[in-house]
Formats: C-alpha cells, sequence, structure tokens
C-alpha cells in the first residue's frame, strides 16, 4: 500500500511523459519507414560479406537478420545518444533547484522520465518492423526463438539493458553538474559508445582482443546480450556470465550515479544554485 | 495606401482531446475543425494615418497582418497596396513594408546590433548614403549610439524592441506594422518607443498599423481604431467618436480645505450624483447629455475652497472592456 | 554573393562567440564519422574484399561521400532546421523580405563544425588516395572532383526536397534521413554491394549512384564507358523536381498560414 502510493508520482511522470511521445503520429510513421530502411541497407551489405567469404562470418545469416531487425525496432530503447535536452537544460540555468523544492527523490524521476519517453517511442515503432521482419523470407527476416527458455531470458535481459542503459545516460547527466558544458561527455558517450555496444557492428564481428575487452564493460551487457541471447548466439556459460556481468554492472553504475548526484547537488545547494 | 475588400479566410485544425485512449485513437483518425480565422473583412487606410488594430487574442489580427505583408493569401477577396497584391507580388511588395514582431527578433543573437543592421541593409539593397542618413537618424531618435556594439544577447528587453524597431526603419518603408510593439517593456521604454513611432509617422509620413493590447499605446498614438473580433471587423472609427458613443459619464473629484463648506453642502441637481463625500473631499459623477462638464465644474466649486480638481472619463481600457462585451467576443 | 558573404561572416562571429561548444561539436562530429570509419575497419579485418572491391577503395568510396555530405551539410544545411523556423515563425520574417526565400534559408544556417566531417573526409581521402591503385591523371582527378561537387548538389537537393515537405507536415520528416544520413552511411560501401534492385532506385529515382558509383568504376578502371565518367553531370538534374516541389509547397503554406 505505501509502496503503490509512493510511486504514484513516479508513475505520473511516466505517463505524462508517455502521452506526449504518443502525440508525434507522423514522426512515428517516418521513423518506422526509416528504420525498416536501414535494417534493409545494413542487412543486404552484410549479405554481400557472406557471399564475400562465409567461413569469416562469425554468425549465421538468420542470426546477423535477428540482431539487425532488433537493433532497428528498439533502436529508441537503447540508443545512448538519445538524452533528455530538458534535463540538461534544468542543470545549466538552475531550473534544477525548482525540482529539488519537490517531495521527490531527482535520480528516481529523471531515472523514470527516461525509461518513460524511451519506452513511448518504442511502443509505437517495434511492432511495425517486428511484424514486417517476421512476413520477411528466410533468411533475412526475424525467426522464432531458439527455445522458450531463449525467449523468456530474451525479454528478462531487454529489461536489465534498458535499465542498464538509463544507467548510463544517468552518469551523463550528472557530469553535467561539474562541467556545465554537456557537450563534451555527450560527445563521447553519443560517438564512441555507439561503436562499443555493437549498434554499429555486432560486438562478434570485432578483432579477438577487442573483443575480449568489450565483453568486460557495460556497453557488451546493453542490446548485444538480450539480441544474441534470442538467436542462440549467447547460451550456456557464456549466457550465465553474461547475466551476471549485467546485473554487477547495473548495480554499479546506479550506485556510481547516485553517489555522483548527491555530492553534486550539496554542491548546487552550497552554491546557492 | 491601403485597401482591403471581402477578405476571407478558413482554417483546418486538427481537433485533440485529452486521456490514453484519445491518444491512442488520434493516431488512426483525426478530426477536424473549421475556423473562419477572417470574414469579409474589409477596410480602406490613407497613406500616412496611423491606425489601432485591436481585438481579443485569436480575433484574426495577426491573420490580417499576415494578408497584408503577403505571407498568407486568402482564400477570396482583394487586398491591394500601393497598387501591388501583397501575395502575389511579394517580394516587390516586401521592400515597401517594415514589420515588427514583438514577440519574436530579427536581430543576431550572438553579434553586436550593427551587424545585424548591416546584413538587413544587404538584404534589402540599401545604398551606403541612404543607409548611413537612415542609421544615424534612427540612433539619434531611439538614443541607439551606445548600444549599436553590444551583442544583441546582452541588451535589455526595452533596449531590443528600440533595436528592432530600427531594424525594420532601415530601408525606409512606406507602410509599417507593428505587431505587439511595447509588449513586455517598462514605462520608461513604452514612451520612448511610442515617442519615436509617432515621429516617425509624422516626420517621414509612415503609414502605421499597430496592434496591441495594451490599450495606452492607442490612445498615446492613434486616431482611428478598428476593432476585429472572430474574424469580422466589428468597428472602424476615431477613438474620441467611440468614446463618446460608449460613454456619456464623468466623475470629477474635488479637493478642497477641511473644514470650509463642502459641495456637498448643497443638494446635487438633475445629472448629477454623489459618489463619495469626505470632509475634504468629494466624488460626484455627473452625465454629461444632461449637464456639460464646464457647468458641473462651476457649480460644484462656487463658493468652494478648492484644493485640487479632477475629471476622469472611462479609461480606453474599461472602453474595450464594455466593447468586447457589447460584441460579445 | 556579396549578401552570402555577409551571412557567412555574421554566422562566423556567432559561431566563435562559444568557441569550446563549437570545437567540442567539431570534434564530434569527427568522432562520429570516425566511428563508421572503424565499422568498415572491423568488417575487413576479418574480409578481404566484399562484392570485389578492397579495402582501400572502399575507403576511398566513403571519403567521397562523406566529403560531398559534409560540404553540403555546412553550407545548405538551412534546409536541416527548417521545421523550426517554420514553427518560431522565423520563416514569415524571412517572407517579409524581398530577397529569394531559397537563399535566405539557405544563408540562415552555416554550420562550420560540420567541417568536422570534412576533415576526417580529407584525412581518409590522404590515406586512401596512393593506396588505392587509381593511376590520377588529370581524367581520374577530374572525375574525382565532379563527383564530390555533384554529390554536394544532390544531397543539397534531399535537403530541398525535405523542406518542402515540411510546409505540409510542419514538423520535420525523419523518413527523408532514409537518403540523406542513409546515403552517408550506406554510401561507404559502393553501392552494388546492396543490389540490384537498390542500385537502380539509387540510379532513377534518387541519383546517389550518379555521383557515387558508376564514376567510381571508371575511376577504378573497372569501366571504359565515357558515359560513366560524366554522370555525375546528371545527376545534377535531380535539382530541378526538388525545386518545383518547394514552389508547390511554399504556395501551400502561403494558402494556410501556420
Amino acid at each position: 500500500m505505501t509502496a503503490g502510493r509512493g510511486l504514484r508520482p513516479y508513475l505520473s511522470f511516466f505517463r505524462i511523459r508517455f502521452l506526449c511521445g504518443m502525440q508525434y503520429r507522423t514522426a512515428a510513421l517516418a521513423g518506422i519507414a526509416t528504420q525498416f530502411a536501414w535494417g534493409a541497407m545494413n542487412l543486404l551489405a552484410y549479405r554481400a560479406f557472406y557471399a564475400a567469404d562465409p567461413s569469416a562470418f562469425p554468425m549465421t545469416l538468420e542470426q546477423i537478420s535477428c540482431y539487425v531487425w532488433f537493433n532497428q525496432a528498439f533502436l529508441t530503447l537503447f540508443m545512448l545518444w538519445f538524452l533528455d535536452a530538458d534535463i540538461f537544460a534544468a542543470i545549466r540555468d538552475g531550473g534544477v533547484a525548482y525540482e529539488l523544492i519537490r517531495p521527490l527523490d531527482l535520480y528516481r524521476i529523471w531515472f523514470v522520465k527516461n525509461l518513460a519517453t524511451r519506452a513511448a517511442k518504442v511502443t509505437l515503432r517495434c511492432l511495425p518492423i517486428l511484424v514486417v521482419a517476421c512476413v520477411l523470407p528466410k533468411p533475412y527476416g526475424l525467426t522464432l526463438p531458439v527455445s522458450a527458455a531463449a525467449f523468456l531470458l530474451f525479454l528478462v535481459t531487454m529489461l536489465l539493458a534498458l535499465v542498464l542503459v538509463v544507467a548510463f545516460c544517468m552518469l551523463i547527466y550528472i557530469t553535467t553538474f561539474y562541467t556545465m558544458n554537456p557537450l563534451g561527455v555527450r560527445i563521447v558517450a553519443t560517438s564512441m559508445c555507439e561503436f562499443l555496444c555493437g549498434a554499429i557492428v555486432p560486438i562478434p564481428f570485432m578483432p579477438d582482443g577487442l573483443r575480449r575487452v568489450i565483453e568486460l564493460t557495460p556497453f557488451a551487457a546493453m542490446q548485444n546480450l538480450p539480441f544474441r541471447i534470442y538467436s542462440g548466439d549467447i547460451a550456456g556459460t557464456e549466457l550465465v556470465q553474461g547475466i551476471v556481468l549485467q546485473l554487477f554492472w547495473i548495480a554499479a553504475l546506479i550506485l556510481l550515479g547516485r553517489l555522483m548526484m548527491r555530492h553534486a547537488l550539496r554542491r548546487v545547494v552550497v552554491q546557492g544554485g | 495606401m491601403i485597401e482591403l475588400n471581402r477578405i476571407c479566410k478558413t482554417f483546418r485544425v486538427a481537433q485533440r482531446s485529452a486521456g490514453m485512449r484519445e491518444a491512442a485513437k488520434a493516431l488512426f483518425r483525426r478530426t477536424y475543425s473549421e475556423i473562419h480565422a477572417l470574414q469579409d473583412v474589409s477596410f480602406c487606410i490613407g497613406d500616412g494615418e496611423m491606425v489601432g488594430y485591436i481585438g481579443p487574442n485569436g480575433a484574426g489580427k495577426s491573420s490580417t497582418i499576415k494578408v497584408m505583408s503577403g505571407i498568407l493569401t486568402p482564400d477570396s477577396g482583394s487586398c491591394v497596396i500601393d497598387g501591388c497584391v501583397p501575395w502575389r507580388d511579394r517580394q516587390a511588395h516586401a521592400a515597401n513594408i517594415g514589420v515588427v514582431f514583438g514577440q519574436r527578433s530579427q536581430l543576431w543573437w550572438d553579434v553586436p546590433v550593427i551587424d545585424s543592421f548591416e546584413l538587413i541593409r544587404d538584404i534589402y539593397r540599401v545604398d551606403e548614403g541612404l543607409y548611413r542618413q537612415s542609421l544615424d537618424e534612427l540612433t539619434e531618435l531611439l538614443d541607439l549610439s551606445s548600444i549599436l556594439r553590444t551583442p544583441t544577447r546582452q541588451l535589455s528587453l526595452g533596449q531590443r524592441m528600440r533595436c528592432e524597431i530600427a531594424a525594420s526603419l532601415i530601408h525606409r518603408p512606406r507602410i509599417l506594422f507593428l505587431d505587439e510593439p511595447t509588449i513586455g517593456l517598462d514605462a520608461v521604454s513604452k514612451l520612448a518607443v511610442r515617442d519615436f513611432i509617432r515621429r516617425i509617422n509624422r516626420e517621414r509620413g509612415t503609414t502605421v498599423i499597430l496592434t496591441t493590447h495594451d490599450m495606452q499605446d492607442i490612445e498615446a498614438l492613434t486616431e482611428r481604431i478598428i476593432l476585429i473580433g472572430r474574424g469580422r471587423i466589428l468597428l472602424d472609427g476615431t477613438l474620441d467618436a467611440l468614446k463618446a458613443r460608449h460613454s456619456t459619464l464623468r466623475q470629477i473629484t474635488v479637493a478642497f480645505t477641511a473644514g470650509t463648506p463642502s459641495p456637498a453642502d448643497r443638494p446635487l441637481p438633475a445629472g448629477f450624483s454623489l459618489i463619495s463625500a469626505s470632509e475634504d473631499r468629494v466624488t460626484v459623477a455627473i452625465d454629461t447629455e444632461i449637464v456639460s462638464v464646464s457647468d458641473a465644474i462651476e457649480g460644484l466649486t462656487r463658493g468652494v475652497d478648492v484644493r485640487d480638481l479632477s475629471v476622469a472619463g472611462q479609461s480606453t481600457d474599461e472602453l474595450v472592456v464594455s466593447l468586447y462585451e457589447e460584441f460579445r467576443i | 554573393m556579396k549578401l552570402y558573404l555577409r551571412y557567412f561572416s555574421i554566422h562566423f562571429k556567432s559561431q566563435m562567440q562559444y568557441k569550446t561548444s563549437f570545437f567540442l561539436t567539431l570534434l564530434g562530429q569527427f568522432l562520429t564519422a570516425f566511428s563508421t570509419f572503424l565499422g568498415i575497419w572491423v568488417m575487413f579485418t576479418r574480409f578481404r574484399a566484399v562484392d570485389g572491391f578492397t579495402y582501400t577503395e572502399v575507403s576511398l568510396c566513403y571519403a567521397v561521400v562523406l566529403m560531398a555530405f559534409s560540404l553540403a551539410e555546412t553550407f545548405f544545411r538551412g534546409f536541416d532546421t527548417f521545421p523550426r523556423m517554420i514553427g518560431n515563425g522565423e520563416f514569415d520574417r524571412i517572407l517579409v523580405r524581398p530577397r529569394s526565400p531559397i537563399f535566405q534559408v539557405l544563408a540562415a544556417k552555416i554550420e562550420f563544425s560540420r567541417l568536422g566531417r570534412l576533415l576526417q573526409a580529407v584525412l581518409v581521402f590522404a590515406w586512401a588516395i596512393p593506396r588505392s591503385g587509381v593511376d590520377w591523371n588529370a581524367a581520374n582527378l577530374a572525375t574525382l572532383v565532379g563527383m564530390i561537387l555533384s554529390g554536394t548538389f544532390v544531397f543539397a537537393g534531399l535537403f530541398l526536397l525535405y523542406a518542402g515537405i515540411c510546409f505540409y507536415t510542419l514538423e520535420g520528416l525523419e523518413v527523408m534521413n532514409i537518403f540523406t544520413d542513409g546515403g552517408r552511411e550506406f554510401g561507404r560501401y559502393p553501392l552494388s554491394v546492396y543490389g540490384e534492385g537498390v542500385l537502380r532506385f539509387l540510379t532513377y529515382i534518387v541519383p546517389l549512384a550518379l555521383f557515387l558509383y558508376y564514376p567510381f568504376l571508371a575511376l577504378l578502371g573497372r569501366s571504359e564507358s565515357l558515359l560513366h565518367r560524366i554522370c555525375p553531370a546528371f545527376a545534377l538534374l535531380f535539382l530541378l523536381p526538388c525545386y518545383l516541389f518547394w514552389r508547390i509547397g511554399l504556395r501551400h503554406y502561403q494558402s494556410t498560414g501556420s
């Protein structure tokens, strides 16, 4: 009961954000078309590489197809450069002081805000892409998951990956308290992290040394994990390791974020905003 | 010469309603409603006139300005300004008009004002000699010399508005549209802006069309006002005529030395009604249809040791409120 | 032209007011382009060639499309912020001025920080040109320059088309990114990689292949056809329908207002 009441303000935030996101109908339609085209073009390129040398291809065509379609369908859920301009503005012009007045936990508000924006965007966009991807001919379409267990784990790790991505974004917001110019941090996050989390080229394609390093970072626990669990590319001990690592990074990033936030807010209050 | 004849314009707007289910529904079908922004709008403004164009929000003021400046093509009706049809000869027409949108800036935010002016000079192809002359004139009239080298973002609102107006006049337009030019300004800046507008109108003979919610602007600047409501012209006439028509009541307040005879000691004749009386101050309302203001003053002050006296009519603000009420807009 | 230079200098002054942001954005543009290049590198650590094109050849192709795009983006991307211009009434201001709206929109935004991509393109060129095995005679050099210039204008045409659509939707239509940002991203591989159908579409409908693919074949010596070499000139015809669409859109805007 208390838990329900305590959560209500956050749910309310979620709802408002979600509705705002739903307003943009044409944008959503256009987004679906764009993402479909990008997925198709990507896939065609992978096909050409496969044709050039099948033995050098680290996944099956079915697996890369699933990966590419999921990547497009859930783009707005996982993309790291999708940051909330309002939050940056609030930090820079001191509007954050108003948010501090409310009897709510700022870290949690921002967290929920981000979850909601991403969820709203993805709700509108993912289904059409997934449906079309399902009816595409083999091996370019979306196949069924390798097993019911894999599907279940896919859903669980998706959710965890979303939490991880938002926890990571929170760090970007919070560093803005210190640098006051959000651009620098943002830029590194938007360019290199995309590469590291496998949004440009899936992690299995990377050269071995680089791949082993990336697999230990939080980036490998984002979209890489669920997408590859679905198609059976990650299974067995590798899967268990992956989930353990994912949980570890979620805990670590949230802890780090909260500590940094507390420190940053103390500074803001001392400086008088 | 500006002539508008039976201008009509209808917009279609999508309707949105609240709630989760409605949002989902709107994804697939939207309902539209028609808004008649302008209906049979006709008026005629002569060269060198200064006209106040008033009406509540959404009445059609900015649509009319848009039609007259060539941004909007009406559904029907004609508009001829100095021989040009604004939306057909837009670029030629643009050289003859200046537009100040009170809420939007045409100055570049991060560079000194003078850079924006020079850009505008090049946009309007003003030759150097004329530009110098215009600039000197505007600098002097609007007192810009100290702020020309300051970036726009560091200007106060009043300073910025003065620069905005100057920017719209560099090319010496024959017609000036002012859309809420004094919005948000402090009293000193308002006076400066009004004074300047009056001078430009008198000295250059620029035709000025002014939309505003500030009735003091209207009172200070314009002889003639046009009232629009729900897309229709409701009234077109001089401010005085309107006032006369709408109000025959005046309030006269007499302050006098306490302890001496009061104007309220005598019974008040017809046409007078007592509003308030204290030991040194009496306020009386008179109906000017029954008694003239001068007779009333004479009657009230006879044998009274007057220290101060004031006559107040209905303020323009009250006038407009009563107009809006009359036309239910 | 004088007026354009005036805009140019005023943009430059404005952007130099925020030097830190400017250089960070420049860096960002560079890094984003770099991560795409990393993607190419990763693929070629596993594969020796794709559709018969080697790493250096693909790099050359990427440099061409990146340079054309970044030039277009620097000088023609006023159209990119066009939905905002319509939304906040800035476009109305443009309409009350005695100059061509296209020119004013174009001059309303000159993004020097986009040159970060150009820098990336220059570096990739510097790396790929000597290694590509192309005989850099006058004809080939002219072809390369023609490809880049033609590409710049094709992208500019796409931006114009995007703005034309905004007149109807009043918001940006992300779908156009398929051809603008998409053109940049997918142009990194010679377009035949994507198969016959895509190549045909990109030849006849949205003529990316006319400046990117056919003259590229001529450059690598895989085609002797003069027609392939002068393809970039034909690509410019694409500007015509884009311009017409803009005109129609403008008329629509003037009849509906905002």
